[in-house]
């Protein structure tokens, strides 16, 4: 396989699971506001530190109100995490690695370009979002689907993972970063800010409930963990679970996995396998309580930089 | 109320569909049909399925502007262009009479250079035409065939003769958009596909393969086959990636590709360099390789051209093709069919003047207001002048361009183009039409079984380019029984 088609199928893995990340996290954060009473004053823009987006939204926006945070995230292909952009990216690296992947990719992705053209306008409102949401997050499905239904499990079907997978534990920790790291504004006006989760905390659970949730995760979590719903128990579920596929744990290991299927992977496999190591190894609870977690979830995120870079430099750097 | 074809106009031009007196033709007869058992609105809604499924589909060309690429969906047609068997029969002979004779004239003149010696063709035209590769001279490509891909315009007059207005043998394009009009055609139209018996196309990249294949110089192996496009900016770019994906063949820019000491080309590729056997090179011959040509060329590959000329690569087609390629040479092409082959041309040129000759320039220079004047070596439409829609001015101009280089410029009567009906804002119109069948040649020869039939959808438009407000149909031959 050619390295720039290798490149660019890795790069339509990760757009097309942008879009699906991007589109259940304003899902979730919408609902959530919903949910919580208003005292809880949770703003719109607590979104922006989610994704590390401050600076970008700064930029173009003066307020972080909920039309402006939810066009940002849709419509805005300023944003680079937006699902605008990301399809226009997944559509454009797509429209050129059309000569190995099934006609019924390539369709699927435009049709969704083409919805995304014609409707987005209307999911900025409140009232059309749901809808739009859910179509977006049931066409990126129905690709993967088409994706394990019919291609050839190849080096274009391992670049593809790869680039799913990486994407994937990365939006995770992102998510795992905002309750870990009390962005969550109600809390920063009701105590110190930095301080832990106090367990008499009323919305406590209800965050982490919908943490769980934009990552599609309650049941699953539920299944495995009987217990009260509890900052320990949901950051080492996500990080940790070997089982569940949008924990970090998971995620590592169906990227090695597709590393290993691939030719000069040393460097690569190498590298993932020291991160889920550590990963194993570490202990959430005292990392909770001795405020350890920020810098935890920071190195993961620069170990996933790395990971990217050691992709690259083994299959998409001509090496002649 | 259902269509009707009563007010249908058939007489103007030949129409392809529906006889002088109103009748369809035995081709057409169940489209005909069927089409007149809808309502205008059922067409309509056809018309309109037809676009969609054009646009999910990703049918689109690419427009460079501003400097962002526009990707168009490709404007189309439901009401399919019929052609019947027999007719068709005697074209694709023609066809294959036609490559068979280019393809000596080109091995030919990059040899022995017989057709030149024997005062057949004039040598200064050849040796000076801005298509003769001097670097190809005394090459000799497997098979002796130079132009493996061919695409010719056919034109039909107004008592339905076909005629040749020219040969494509550089990189011709529109073979996509024939095989996915069909596709599209089949999803919005299916019960007229049960009526008819039409011949299949879907084969045609089976038979490009198979044609690409056999030209591998390394026997015995199993041949590694790429498409080299440009990138993704170049108008035929879905094109390139359709037939690659159509072929299970890598899609390469040059970047992808290079050339090793052993004179062999080689894709980069994750595992390491992958030799590569035979490149069908959807670019110009002046872009290929910048060591020879353009050195410029970002889009080439340095070494291309030794590698080829070692034998240890074969490209599609072969530089150097083009010289064939080229209004002035075309005029010529039924004299190589006599010199070659000891034949009549079966498909007749369109009567051309050659005003680089002092008797033609004299002829055409007062008929400037009723001649189509064209330089030899633009395509698409480009620096021609279309006498009957002309204005005084512009033929002053245009006459004394021509006076300075009448070398450059040869000079046809304007053809009525045939007709199809087409669906359009106020019914069902006529528009004007054209065909491009694309021909194959390595050790045997395939005719595609009709081709792509653009139509200029603005009334009374005989401009058929996609670029200016053309679209196309799906194009049928039918076989009556």
């Amino acid at each position: 396989m050619l390295s720039r088609v290798a490149e660019r199928i890795y790069w339509l893995g990760r757009y097309l699971e942008r879009i699906e990340n991007t589109a259940r996290l304003v899902g979730v954060y919408g609902n959530v506001l919903l949910d919580l009473p208003r005292p809880a004053k949770l703003k719109w823009d607590t979104l922006i530190a989610i994704t590390g987006s401050g600076a970008a939204f700064a930029e173009r926006h003066a307020r972080a109100d909920e039309r402006s945070v939810v066009r940002f995230y849709l419509a805005d292909r300023a944003n680079p995490i937006s699902v605008a952009s990301s399809a226009d990216n997944a559509r454009e690296n797509a429209r050129t690695v059309r000569e190995i992947t099934p006609s019924s990719i390539w369709e699927g992705i435009n049709d969704l370009h083409i919805y995304l053209q014609d409707n987005i306008d209307s999911a900025v409102a409140r009232r059309g979002r749901d809808a739009f949401l859910r179509r977006v997050i049931e066409s990126c499905q129905y690709l993967v689907g088409c994706m394990a239904g019919s291609m050839s499990r190849d080096a274009a079907y391992h670049f593809l993972r790869a680039g799913r997978y990486l994407e994937r534990a990365d939006m995770t920790s992102r998510i795992v970063d905002v309750g870990t790291a009390n962005v969550f504004p109600w809390e920063a006006s009701g105590r110190e800010e930095g301080a832990a989760v106090r367990d008499s905390d009323p919305y406590e659970s209800m965050l982490w409930m919908s943490v769980l949730r934009s990552l599609n995760a309650l049941q699953m979590y539920r299944r495995q963990v009987p217990e009260r719903i509890c900052a320990e128990q949901v950051v080492a579920f996500l990080l940790q679970d070997e089982g569940f596929p949008r924990a970090i744990a998971n995620c590592l290991d169906a990227l090695q996995s597709c590393l290993r299927n691939l030719p000069g992977n040393k460097a690569a496999v190498a590298m993932v396998a020291a991160a889920i190591e550590r990963l194993a190894k570490a202990d959430i609870a005292t990392l909770l309580q001795q405020q350890g977690m920020f810098e935890f979830i920071d190195h993961m995120q620069i170990e996933f930089n790395e990971m990217h870079a050691v992709i690259r430099a083994s299959w998409f750097e001509p090496q002649v | 109320m259902k269509f009707t074809w009563q007010d249908y106009d058939s007489r103007s031009f030949y129409d392809e569909l529906i006889g002088a007196r109103g009748g369809a033709r035995a081709a057409g007869r169940a489209v005909a049909k069927h089409i007149s058992s809808l309502t205008m609105d059922e067409i309509r809604e056809r018309q309109r399925a037809a676009e969609l499924a054009v646009k999910t589909m990703g049918i689109t060309f690419t427009v460079y502007n501003e400097g962002t690429n526009i990707d168009r969906t490709w404007p189309y047609d439901i009401i399919p262009r019929t052609i019947s068997g027999s007719d068709w029969d005697r074209v694709e002979a023609g066809l294959v009479q036609r490559l068979t004779a280019l393809n000596l004239f080109i091995d030919d003149v990059y040899n022995a250079q017989h057709i030149l010696n024997d005062g057949v063709v004039p040598r200064d035209l050849i040796l000076e035409s801005v298509n003769f590769r001097a670097a190809c001279v005394g090459m000799r490509p497997k098979h002796g065939v130079w132009a493996h891909i061919c695409g010719s315009d056919l034109i039909r007059d107004h008592d339905g003769t076909f005629y040749v207005l020219e040969d494509n043998l550089r990189v011709p394009s529109g073979v996509s958009y024939m095989l996915e009009n069909r596709k599209v055609n089949k999803r919005v139209f299916p019960e007229l596909f049960a009526a008819d018996n039409m011949r299949p196309i879907g084969e045609y990249t089976s038979h490009l393969f198979a044609m690409l294949a056999s030209l591998s110089p390394r026997l015995g192996e199993r041949p590694v086959v790429v498409v080299l496009t440009p990138g993704i900016y170049n108008s035929a770019y879905f094109e390139h990636s359709y037939l690659a994906q159509q072929m299970g063949a890598e899609l390469v820019e040059g970047g992808d590709l290079f050339v090793g000491p052993d004179d062999c080309v080689y894709m980069r590729t994750i595992a390491g360099p992958a030799r590569v056997d035979v490149i069908y090179r959807r670019i110009d011959d002046l872009f290929l390789d910048p060591d020879v040509f353009n050195p410029d060329s970002a889009l080439g590959v340095p070494g291309l051209m030794r590698a080829w000329l070692r034998g240890k690569v074969a490209l599609a087609n072969a530089p150097g093709a083009g010289v064939a390629d080229d209004k002035a040479v075309y005029t010529y092409v039924p004299d190589m069919i006599r010199y070659y082959l000891e034949q009549d041309a079966i498909l007749p040129n369109v009567d051309t003047y050659r005003c680089g000759e002092r008797e033609s320039c004299a002829y055409v220079l007062p008929l400037l207001d009723k001649l189509v004047v064209k330089p030899v070596n633009e395509s698409g439409g480009y620096g021609m002048l279309v006498g009957p829609t002309s204005t005084a001015e512009e033929r002053r101009v245009f006459a004394r361009r021509l006076r300075a280089n009448p070398r450059n410029y040869v000079a046809q009567p304007l053809i009525s183009l045939s007709t199809c009906p087409t669906v359009c804002g106020s019914g069902i119109e006529p528009r004007h039409l054209d065909l491009r069948p694309f021909i194959l040649q390595g050790a045997k020869h395939y005719v595609t079984p009709g081709g792509l039939t653009r139509v200029a959808l603005k009334k009374g438009s005989f401009v058929v380019n996609s670029s200016q407000g053309g679209g196309s149909k799906d194009t049928w031959i039918v076989d009556c029984a």
